[in-house]
């Protein structure tokens, strides 16, 4: 039959791939809109305790972190594994929070500076003598207004 | 009839976006940041001298975390589990048992007259309690104050806590206020 025997000329038209970069460009605005950027390396491992009454962190660019917990694996050749503090890119010891907290005031907006909220992420195994200190270096540069970091448990 | 303009192949343009799109993908972090918030107490200053509080007795329930992470309300041990309970009985007294926390009526603007808790919990830990232990305490605390609050929403709103509006919320945060002292690090190991 005439009908059946054209068949195997006819050729699949070509995809059209003009539209994907579209749907790409979508995904990445997508992307760009709700993440941010990657400030600090993390040097320390920190596992948050479970909370179930944990409020979001409203202005996360009024926010100052202070991690505390033990180096990361790579890094406990060198300095062990008992907790650390960590402001910025490095070790330090509580008598650098001073400083820190002052730096962080002063990068943020005059308006905006009682909203700075100081956010403690630490290991859940860490003991509370560390934390103890930390509260109290903060309070006497007073920044009172803190957070300490915690995931919301699932049950 | 004019020349035709070749179409632009944008075969390509697929994969360009896509380098950017992994490119955003590893140097952003989409973690939410969350936790329990606190202000701490100022620091007393320097030629002031430092005077306890006057706080009546009864007004104020201590909870203590020693450094093998047992926990102490009020003088006796007890469970993390039952300790909502406790915080919330200390907090309401239903009976006016004159051993808990005495009431002032307050008048809150735009609410009226409303009897107010004066009760203060103090938290108190020692430096070898773990966090964890920590934070589950001041979960379960701030667990009993946010129930009471979601029962006086309840009850007086007839809607939940985050359903009011801002001024609504804020007269219940005023009707049930969250007071909860980190009093001065202590050493508790004793107990």
């Amino acid at each position: 039959m005439a009908k059946f025997g054209r068949e195997g000329k006819k050729e699949v038209p070509a995809f059209t791939t003009a539209s994907m970069s579209d749907i790409v460009f979508m995904l990445l605005f997508f992307f760009m809109v709700t993440t941010n950027m990657r400030e600090t390396e993390s040097k320390v491992m920190y596992q948050l305790p479970e909370a179930s009454e944990v409020a979001k962190l409203e202005r996360k660019d009024l926010a100052a972190y202070i991690s505390v917990g033990p180096p990361a694996k790579y890094l406990q050749q060198q300095y062990g594994t008992s907790p650390r503090i960590q402001l910025n890119d490095s070790f330090r010891t509580t008598d650098d929070i001073r400083d820190f907290i002052a730096a962080e005031r002063e990068s943020k907006s005059e308006a905006d500076r009682q909203f700075m909220t100081v956010s403690i992420k630490a290991d859940q195994d860490v003991k509370m003598g560390i934390i103890t200190d930390i509260k109290q270096e903060l309070r006497k540069c007073s920044a009172l207004k803190i957070m300490y970091a915690a995931r919301k448990s699932t049950n | 009839m004019s020349k035709k303009v070749p179409e632009l192949n944008s075969a390509s343009s697929a994969d360009i976006a896509f380098l950017l799109l992994s490119y955003f993908l590893m140097t952003t972090t989409m973690n939410q940041d969350s936790g329990l918030q606190r202000r701490l107490p100022p620091m007393p200053a320097k030629d002031q001298e430092v005077q306890d509080q006057k706080v009546n007795r009864r007004n104020i329930i201590i909870v203590k975390i020693n450094s093998q992470d047992r926990l102490f309300a009020g003088n006796e041990p007890i469970e993390v589990s039952r300790l909502k309970d406790k915080i919330k009985e200390f907090l309401l007294n239903p009976n006016d048992d004159p051993k808990l926390p005495e009431k002032e009526m307050k008048d809150i603007e735009g609410f009226g007259q409303y009897p107010v808790s004066k009760g203060v919990i103090s938290l108190q830990n020692d430096r070898g309690t773990s966090y964890q232990a920590y934070i589950a305490v001041q979960n379960e605390i701030v667990r009993a104050i946010n129930e009471i609050r979601e029962d006086f929403c309840r009850a007086n709103y007839g809607k939940a806590y985050e359903n009011l509006t801002e001024e609504q919320q804020e007269i219940v945060r005023e009707a049930v206020p969250q007071l909860i002292s980190e009093a001065e690090p202590k050493d508790v190991s004793q107990n």
